[in-house]
């Protein structure tokens, strides 16, 4: 276990070198941070004064190992546009992205496990029929359109939800501000969160569909129901653990993704988190910011495999970690 | 008396019911929130729309383009180069200090040294300061845009930016990309103080119980400012009612907003014009006037703004749009393809030629689809295009290095004059002076540089008015540039938010006299 985590740590240690190195080298083609900067009508001459002010003149190398041997120390630069550290201003923002992706997980395991066995079980019921349908709509629907005519649908038109934003929000500890602890931020919640699940949540209901009714035919499935067991503690007991292995490694690097998805998600609903920073830090050209966004959602990936990975140990013990005897 | 007091008293009690009525909270979606708490930091037009809620202009434009004097009481020019102002008595600043012709002083020579906005200063050479309320700004020479620059002085609290602040450094410190005392506290004079700001996520504006304009009906004593980057949430907030005020509304948007009946749309003809330009140096055959003139010809400008911007633009054939000096009304779109034809065959280019074309993609309203348009107009007079859209940020850097024949860019005037267009677009570059800085067509006409100049210096407006409308004709015949349209502008507002009467064509909502009606 130990010795596990210290392969895993090393490993980090060199993703995050690389992600460091190409966040860096793309810089150059992301364009000019000046221009976001200044206004139209600035000299050259002022404009070469800041560049030098900024250190953008000098070379690559010089600017990396400048970079690098601030970010050692726990350095990444500062934002251009927030004028904050660039990691305080993404940590600030991730209890938000945190809090989507929470709120769209648990969306995804309330409703895809139920929905996964059951279609299993009765695989030519009407039910399970249409949830494979409207799931197939789900995967092919992109979710930014999910989001708008979420919004059209339940703000404009019924006027049940808010269209935007976050809403009222508690504070919890440190920056940490949660909408969780009251109606109004978890009204604001549910549109996004629904957004986000729009992706995800058919591929689970599908993929718990698929295993559990391979689990189904295996033989000591056949053996328990031989053996004259209850349906229940076959379905639930014997079946659905086996079922959740494979769920759990893919689960895990979808929760990644869902990170990632919520750059689409934030920017529809004005989300004040992570992705939407992400996406803002490319149009202005923030550098310092978009390196430690790559970083820190780097970091994230490279945590939550991990994670995954002692889960799978713990769910299966015949499953063991890599360094272990 | 005793009969009297409950009279008085019910009286209080309705005087204070119909106060309490009428103050209204305003929340308002831009696409952006200011950058910076700082109004020297960046010249933007998100900067100076927070600078007119939190402090106040010297002078400021009326709807008409006229001059409303406001911390400047009344002005006097003196002689060709000096211009006194009256400051207004008894304001004070949110800080409680008063303000005082010394606060104009500083700020005049804070804006000196500010990068963004010492260009607009460049003309002047010192303020004196005759009393407590009364000072003169001198320019170096004859200018005739005293009272123009004057609405882009915004007194400071001097005392209150003085001193340093607790990591040491000065308060007035000025820097773009970290972050100074000044970016983050404020002191103006304006109706708004910044209650609480998250920058990129809300600014709550609480109206100043000490501001001066008593005679102002604005009953607007709390605002919510939420940037909503996406056009189609930012209306959908309106339309569902979760903000009473949006700016910019996207043209696809404004006829289900028209169809609405919640909500008013506003729209006014904009001053930014929207353009190509045909660099010469890198492509000899724009060298000829006769080519420049057929593509000229060729580009139907009007069924763009009618197809391709909804009528939400204004075809132009000039720099300047209606109202400024130099605009000349007989200046007008000349799209006719068979003369387009006729001048390629006169320049013995019938059979045409390849150009290459840049244009952002994120920047003016429609920008891709118009460089599109235009590919498809040109090859109708056989000049094939090749053409690349791509970000700002990324657009910016390649418009700098000239690396298209064909460049798009749109210019609106910080002075609100013509005679800015062809300093930064039409004069000869020059990287000594500045001049031309953003010609990329290296257009260069000595009549045009010479009239330019003389421009600046005339202070008689009629004089001075006959000299850039000479400018544009010679860039009309010249075809200097592909003009495109004047992009309008556009906000909207649920109904009862009287935004009609605050709204104006540079794009700062005077909110301290927003009215907004009770439910």
């Amino acid at each position: 276990m130990i010795a596990f985590l210290i392969n895993r740590l090393f490993q980090a240690a060199i993703v995050m070198f690389v992600i460091s190195l190409l966040s860096f080298s793309i810089q150059d083609n992301l364009g000019d941070p000046l221009r976001e900067l200044i206004g139209q009508s600035v000299s050259e001459a002022d404009r070469m004064e800041l560049r030098e002010e900024l250190g953008l003149n000098d070379s690559f190398l010089t600017q990396y190992f400048r970079f690098a041997g601030k970010a050692i120390q726990g350095d990444l630069g500062t934002s251009y546009f927030f004028k904050e550290p660039a990691l305080e201003v993404i940590l600030k923002k991730l209890p938000a992205t945190l809090e989507l992706v929470f709120g769209a997980t648990v969306l995804i395991i309330v409703i895809s496990i139920p929905v996964g066995v059951y279609s299993a079980i009765n695989p030519s019921s009407l039910f399970s029929k249409v949830a494979m349908g409207i799931s197939i709509i789900g995967i092919s629907v992109p979710v930014f359109l999910t989001a708008i005519i979420s919004i059209y649908i339940f703000s404009v038109e019924l006027g049940w939800l808010p269209s935007f934003g976050r809403g009222v929000t508690e504070h919890v500890f440190g920056t940490w501000e949660t909408g969780f602890f009251n109606v109004d931020g978890l009204l604001h919640l549910l549109l996004p969160c629904l957004s986000l699940a729009s992706i995800m949540l058919p591929l689970f209901i599908r993929l718990i569909r698929a295993e559990m009714m391979e689990v189904l035919q295996s033989e000591y499935i056949k053996f328990a129901w031989a053996k004259g067991l209850s349906p229940r503690r076959i379905w639930f007991m014997h079946a659905l653990k086996n079922t959740m292995l494979p769920v759990i490694t893919v689960g895990g690097v979808q929760i990644g993704t869902m990170v990632a998805y919520t750059i689409l998600t934030e920017t529809v609903f004005q989300w004040p988190g992570m992705g939407f920073l992400f996406l803002e830090a490319v149009n202005r050209v923030d550098t310092p910011l978009i390196v430690a966004y790559l970083i820190v959602v780097g970091a994230i990936f490279v945590i939550t495999n991990t994670i995954v990975d002692l889960i799978y140990g713990l769910v299966n013990p015949t499953v063991k970690l890599v360094g272990e005897k | 008396m005793n009969k009297l007091t409950p009279v008085l008293t019910g009286g209080a009690i309705a005087i204070g019911l119909i106060l309490s009525a009428n103050a209204a909270t305003l929340k308002m979606a831009y696409d952006a929130d200011p950058v910076s708490l700082d109004p020297h930091e960046q010249l933007s037009g998100g900067t100076l729309q927070l600078s007119h809620m939190v402090f106040d202009p010297l002078i400021r434009w009326t709807q008409e383009l006229g001059f409303e004097g406001r911390l400047a009481e009344s002005w006097q020019r003196i002689d060709e180069n000096t211009v006194r102002f009256n400051l207004r008595k008894g304001v004070k600043f949110h800080s409680g200090n008063p303000m005082t012709a010394a606060d104009v002083l500083w700020t005049y020579n804070r804006l000196k040294n500010s990068p963004d906005f010492k260009g607009i200063f460049e003309q002047f050479k010192k303020l004196n300061v005759i009393d407590d309320h009364t000072f003169e700004l001198v320019t170096k020479g004859h200018y005739p845009l005293v009272l123009h620059t004057a609405t882009y002085i915004f007194p400071m609290d001097a005392q209150f930016y003085t001193g340093t602040d607790e990591q040491g450094e000065p308060k007035d410190k000025l820097v773009k990309h970290a972050g100074t005392y000044a970016s983050t506290h404020v002191s103006g004079t304006g109706a708004y103080r910044v209650s609480s700001r998250e920058q990129g996520v809300k600014v709550v504006f609480n109206r100043s119980s000490t501001y001066w304009d008593t005679t102002s009906k604005g009953n607007v004593d709390k605002i919510i400012l939420t940037p909503i980057k996406e056009a189609p949430t930012r209306v959908a907030a309106l339309l569902s009612g979760d903000v009473d005020f949006i700016t910019p509304v996207p043209p696809n948007d404004h006829k289900r907003i028209k169809a609405s009946d919640k909500v008013d749309l506003i729209t006014l003809p904009g001053t930014r014009i929207i353009t190509f330009q045909m660099n010469q140096q890198r492509k000899v055959e724009f060298k000829d006037v006769r080519v420049r003139q057929a593509i000229v010809h060729a580009i139907n400008n009007e069924g763009i703004v009618l197809k391709i911007m909804k009528g939400f633009a204004t075809a132009a054939a000039q720099q300047g749009p209606i109202g400024y000096a130099g605009f000349k009304a007989n200046l007008k779109p000349r799209y006719d393809l068979k003369k387009a034809k006729a001048l390629m065959k006169e320049a013995g280019l019938e059979k045409g030629f390849s150009v290459t074309m840049m244009a952002p993609n994120n920047r003016y309203v429609n920008d891709e689809k118009i460089a599109q348009a235009v590919v498809s107009m040109l090859a109708k007079i056989n000049i094939k295009v090749n053409l690349k859209t791509m970000p700002k940020a990324q657009y910016w850097p390649e418009f700098d290095k000239r690396s298209a024949d064909l460049m798009m860019i749109g210019w609106h005037a910080d002075t609100e004059d013509s005679a800015n267009f062809s300093e930064f677009l039409t004069t000869c570059p020059n990287k000594n002076t500045g001049a031309g800085q953003y010609n990329s067509g290296n257009y260069c006409n000595p009549k045009v540089d010479a009239l330019v100049k003389a421009s600046a210096t005339e202070t008689n407006p009629a004089k001075r008015a006959a000299m850039l409308q000479e400018v544009e004709q010679i860039l009309y015949e010249d075809a200097a540039f592909i003009p495109l349209h004047w992009q309008n502008l556009a906000w909207a507002a649920r109904k009862g938010v009287n935004i009609a009467a605050v709204i104006n064509v540079q794009n700062f909502p005077y909110l301290s006299d927003l009215v907004i009606d009770e439910k």
